[in-house]
């Protein structure tokens, strides 16, 4: 376990390696100029020519990506271009709402995905199940934009039930988190549903009814605990989403978190955070996978952890 | 999983604080975050206007209007030839640090902005000083390199505006956030992203200013939300102003009356057309492009939140030409102004815009314009820095400039002229983006701006008024249209119209505007 | 679990032969959901093709009393059966070409991920040794990305069209199918049938292309349709962005983008369009859902 863990450790330091080098790269051939973008309108080209300097930005590449390495090396993100702060200070003001925001979409997720599949399987094969199978499958193709902003147009307008966007409170972070979870909720209901499925049909089920439990109690003691471990797989998978769900998610309903910071700094070619928000987005994507392979075994004893 | 979610969902709801309902505390929200304080860096709509109210500089404007008053300077002087500007610094004016400001803070702020280490936007506003000299505590003398008109309205400008160097020292690169200054108010609270408090400096050297105790701004607000909230009494201005929108409902509810504000703006927004290049090298091509473009239709599209414009300088901007006729809306004449170019079977060419709302928009509409004439042009809809990089290069044949466009740092003609319009900016990664320059022009602009004496002002002003005359005439931009600002404020507030629309201080001027209780 | 995990030797051994071809639609034929995901995607297609003759207007005009005096649009009407949009083009002759650019889109750029996916893993799965181990590591570090972000990025560094938009999601997308043909090409290089072959002398290709490919084609059917639902939302994506294709080609994804603010006053101009993507990725999933439960019902769930 523990050499995996290291091996894994490893890996996940040539990825990061990998996609700082890459994201450095895409960036350094943008069309389009950082410092000229920084000196201002009324910048005289000495200027610019001077905040480039300042920047680093008049070095080769590889001058340039060694020292982001470097630095990086030491903890170090570099300071934003527009902003003038640490990116890590920038993103450690923004994280907490983006991580506040993915647990609220991973509760809606497990909340409407499980209870949708639970139900579907208890009533197989009826049109409850089929109307929950097509919910489910809507659900998956929905986009996130057209999701959120309808749920804004019923539940915040004109029910007036929920805040139009904005950050501060739980009632604020609900439709968001619906937002962002109702893609994973699809999936869940599916998944929980044909592992529901399987569990059921199982010879010790029906042992358990024999002995006169009730339906609730199987439920609850037997099937469920069979049933979930894939479900958490999943969840380290949706991290990696999710990760592409906040730029959209935060952007229609104003939500102060690292999506937003990175769309902005994109817009302004804010080097450092770009790089910074990427990284970060990298190594939560890791982590996620990681969980869902440490997890793999425990679901089907035949994969081993390689 | 539940009772964990439970658990941060209750901490997040105390987090929670309550509507600043007291009198003299008001509530401002904004969309974007501020993203820097410092009066060297900040060059955006959220911070303009409170840099200029947590610092001072030497001079400012009265508020609601254009007109220059001495702020930090007590009275000054212009030498003879105009190259010399002498300041008397106020007694008795601190920081809020308690220490007093001197012509040694103003002279260390004005260096440190064109220090390159502070990659402030704002240099390049201080190219006419030549040295700055500290005669005693309270005289800096600034001696130009040439005779500069401009030089007062500089002196009010943001990157001019005083710091304390132990404060910036001690901030260690990050005054942007610790902001000490000697204005009307002070950071009480910051919390990125979302909120920030300033209080009322009770040691304000302006007597009874500020009018209010607290202003809390809230970021990260949709103009749509805001308009609602403050409709139910929860904000009292809207930073970003009424959004588009919402804007004809809002207009036309008798509720709203007496609410709404509406000011113009020193804005133009214009399409620039290489004059480097083919076909735009052709000034029948330009004058074309200038006859085909409706723009009545386009403010129309913007809900009529602008107002058609004939010439760079928007209307309230002293030099602008009431008379001036402009070129008129005439599809059939531009086409035959093509003709005449040789341009009859028509031309493909690009129009960049930035790829945020309505910008695109407009550029579908002139796009369509233009087609009508036989001009093809393909929209090119990129980010911010793209387009500006385009630009700079003279990669762009077209550029729609919504989103980038000037608003005048200074109510003066010549800050329409400079970088975006003169030689100086006609380079290579330059702001001219019609890379239009006009040797001669330069030349009458230097004249014009080497007029020191206030007594002249008026022949200075009809200078500038036939050097815009002549760009209009070589058509380098199709001027669209001047936008106006259309604000909302509570009930509760008071002070007037024009404070919620200052030309200056934009968006608000918070220094100046009051609660009625 | 045992269950779900165990027909996996028999469905993956078998080629789609004529006779099972057969068999295929048949079954599909019984999936009243399969069938449904079949009739949107013909009506999406039937709108893209015959856009000229089925729209009432071009879609890039511009009309005069499309708007308001004060600049509304239209809400739908007998001129303009769907309103106009805040240009006061026709919103319903926007969307029928708009359902051009989508499949145009959804299609061919989940074509190219497919091909480009499908190289990679066979080649890695097949050949193995550093080239396949350096591939396969790349293609982790592809996944590494944030997807949004690195197409966001890529647009901007390309300058978006048509075909730089089909380009930029099909260099994000390749990755997952990858990854799903190497362990395939993997399990089965160490199958019976293709060792019993090595052990005859039969050569690489004969193998690679009488034995492997074959066997993939089932799985590059089922994800390549199901990709295409995952590109035609990435699309959308990048439109309702502002950094899809350029205006004034219409796409569904922009016509939301240029009218989001205007949500409240003019909700057909999000909804409609919002309902038509719904539908296509729906029909996309359907049908992709159907075919895998048909043809390899050992990958369940996700995709």
């Amino acid at each position: 376990m523990a050499a995996y863990l290291a091996r894994r450790l490893i890996q996940a330091i040539l990825i990061l390696f990998g996609v700082s080098l890459v994201t450095f790269f895409l960036l350094f051939v943008l069309p389009a100029d950082p410092a000229r973008q920084l000196a201002g309108r009324s910048a005289t080209i000495e200027t610019v020519e001077s905040i480039r300097h300042e920047l680093g930005l008049d070095r080769p590449f590889h001058v340039q990506y060694l020292r982001y390495l470097g630095a990086l090396a030491s903890g170090d993100l570099g300071r934003s271009y527009q902003q003038k702060t640490n990116v890590s200070t920038l993103i450690a003001a923004r994280l907490p709402a983006t991580l506040l925001l993915m647990v609220g979409a991973i509760f809606c997720e497990l909340l409407i995905g499980l209870t949708m599949g639970i139900a579907a399987a208890l009533r197989r094969g009826r049109i409850t199940d089929q109307l929950l199978m097509i919910v489910s499958f809507v659900a998956v193709s929905a986009p996130q934009f057209v999701v959120g902003v309808l749920l804004l147009y019923v539940f915040a307008v004109n029910l007036g039930w929920f805040p139009i966007g904005g950050y501060g409170s739980f009632a604020h972070l609900v439709l968001p988190a619906l937002t962002l979870g109702i893609l994973g909720a699809g999936w869940y209901a599916r998944m929980m549903r044909s592992s529901m499925v399987d569990v059921l049909r199982q010879d010790y089920m029906r042992t358990a009814k024999a002995k006169g439990l009730k339906p609730g109690v199987v439920l609850a003691v037997h099937a469920l605990p069979n049933a979930i471990l894939p479900i958490i797989a999943m969840i380290g998978i949706d991290i990696g989403i999710f990760m592409s769900g906040i730029v959209v998610v935060e952007s229609v309903f104003g939500w102060p978190g690292i999506g937003q910071l990175a769309w902005q700094a994109i817009q302004q070619i804010d080097i450092p955070i770009i790089m910074g928000v990427t990284l970060v987005s990298a190594c939560a994507i890791i982590i996620g996978n990681l969980i869902a392979d440490l997890i793999a075994p425990l679901i089907d004893p035949r994969i081993k952890l390689r | 999983m539940r009772n964990l979610m439970l658990a941060t969902a209750t901490a997040f709801a105390l987090g929670v604080c309550a509507p600043a309902f007291a009198a003299g505390e008001i509530v401002i929200t904004y969309k974007d975050d501020v993203s820097t304080l410092d009066p060297a860096i900040g060059y955006d709509w959220q911070n303009w206007s409170i840099i200029k109210s947590l610092f001072d500089g030497l001079m400012d404007y009265k508020p609601g209007t254009t007109e220059l008053v001495p702020d930090l300077a007590e009275s000054y002087e212009i030498s003879e030839d105009g190259k010399t500007f002498t300041f008397k610094l106020r007694q008795g004016a601190k920081f809020t640090n308690g220490r007093e400001v001197t012509a040694e803070d103003v002279k260390y702020s004005i260096e440190r902005v064109l220090d390159p280490a502070t990659q402030s936007p704002g240099a390049g506003f201080f190219g006419s000083i030549d040295t700055i000299e500290v005669v005693d505590p309270h005289t800096i003398r600034f001696n130009l390199n040439r005779p500069d008109a401009t030089f007062l309205h500089v002196m009010a400008i943001n990157f001019a505006h005083v710091v304390p160097k132990e404060a910036v020292e001690a901030a260690a690169g990050d005054f942007g956030h610790k902001p000490v200054g000697s204005g009307a108010y002070k950071v009480a609270e910051w919390t990125l992203g979302q909120r920030l408090v300033l209080e009322k400096n009770p040691d304000y050297w302006k007597p009874d200013t500020p009018k209010l105790d607290k202003i809390t701004f809230e970021f990260g607000q949709e103009p749509n939300v805001a308009l609602l909230r403050l409709q139910r009494g929860e904000v009292d201005v809207l930073g970003d102003g009424i959004p588009p929108a919402q804007f004809l409902e809002v207009k036309e509810d008798p509720q709203f009356a007496g609410q709404i504000v509406e000011g113009g703006q020193l804005h133009t927004g214009y399409v620039t057309m290489n004059v480097k290049t083919k076909p735009f090298d052709d000034v029948r091509v330009r004058r074309a492009v200038n006859m085909a473009i409706n723009k009545d239709r386009i403010v129309r599209i913007i809900n009529n939140r602008a107002v058609p414009a004939n010439q760079p300088l928007p209307p309230s901007m002293p030099g602008y030409i009431k008379d001036l006729k402009g070129y008129p809306f005439d599809p059939e004449g531009a086409k035959k102004l093509l003709a005449e170019a040789g341009y009859a079977d028509g031309i493909a060419t690009e129009l960049y815009v930035y790829n945020t709302d309505p910008n695109p928009r407009i550029a579908q509409a002139i796009q369509q314009d233009l087609a009508a004439i036989g001009i093809n042009a393909e929209i090119k809809s990129l980010a911010q820095a793209n387009v500006i990089a385009a630009g700079g290069d003279g990669s762009a044949p077209m550029i729609w400039s919504g989103g980038m466009a000037w608003i005048a740092d200074f109510p003066d003609p010549s800050n329409f002229y400079g970088p975006i319009l003169g030689c100086g900016g006609a380079v290579q990664g330059g702001w001219n983006w019609s890379w239009y320059c006009n040797e001669e022009l330069d030349k009458l602009a230097a004249e014009a701006d080497s007029i020191t004496d206030p007594a002249r002002a008026a022949e200075r002003e009809k200078m500038w008024s036939e050097i815009y005359r002549k760009i209009v005439e070589d058509a380098p931009w199709a001027p669209v249209f001047n936008e106006q600002r259309f604000t909302m404020r509570s009930k509760r507030m008071g002070g007037d119209d024009s404070l919620y629309v200052d030309p200056v201080h934009i968006p608000v001027h918070y220094d100046a505007v009051t609660v009625n209780e | 679990m045992t269950l779900a995990t165990a027909p996996q030797g028999a469905a993956r051994t078998s080629i789609l032969t004529a006779r099972r071809l057969g068999k295929v639609f048949a079954d599909f034929a019984k999936r009243p959901l399969a069938l449904f995901g079949l009739i949107a995607i013909l009506g999406v297609s039937i709108a893209a093709i015959f856009a000229p003759l089925l729209a009432p207007y071009p879609p890039g005009e511009q009309f005069f009393d499309g708007l308001t005096l004060e600049g509304a649009p239209l809400p739908p009407n007998e001129t303009f059966l769907l309103g106009t949009d805040l240009l006061g083009r026709d919103l319903m002759s926007r969307l029928l070409y708009g359902a051009r650019t989508s499949l145009v889109i959804g299609i061919v750029a989940n074509g190219i991920a497919v091909v480009i996916g499908s190289m990679v893993g066979v080649t890695a799965g097949f050949f193995g040794g550093i080239v396949g181990s350096a591939l396969m590591r790349f293609t982790d570090l592809m996944m590494a990305f944030p997807a949004l972000l690195l197409a966001i990025v890529l647009a901007a560094i390309l300058s978006p069209s048509l075909w730089i938009v089909v380009l930029v999601i099909a260099m994000v997308n390749w990755t997952q199918i990858a990854r799903i043909t190497f362990t395939e090409t993997r399990s089965l290089s160490e199958r019976e049938f293709v060792e019993a072959e090595w052990s005859i002398g039969a050569g690489r290709a004969r193998i690679l292309f009488r034995h492997i490919l074959p066997h993939l084609v089932p799985t590059m059917l089922v994800w390549g349709t199901l990709g295409v639902a995952t590109t035609v939302l990435l699309e959308a994506t990048l439109s309702f962005l502002g950094i899809g294709v350029q205006p004034p080609t219409p796409s569904w994804g922009n016509i939301i983008f240029e009218s989001q603010t205007y949500f409240t006053s003019a909700p057909w101009l999000v909804f409609i369009p919002g309902a038509c993507i719904v539908v296509l990725a729906l029909g996309f999933n359907l049908v992709g859902d159907a075919l895998r439960d048909i043809l390899d019902p050992t990958q369940k769930g996700r995709f």
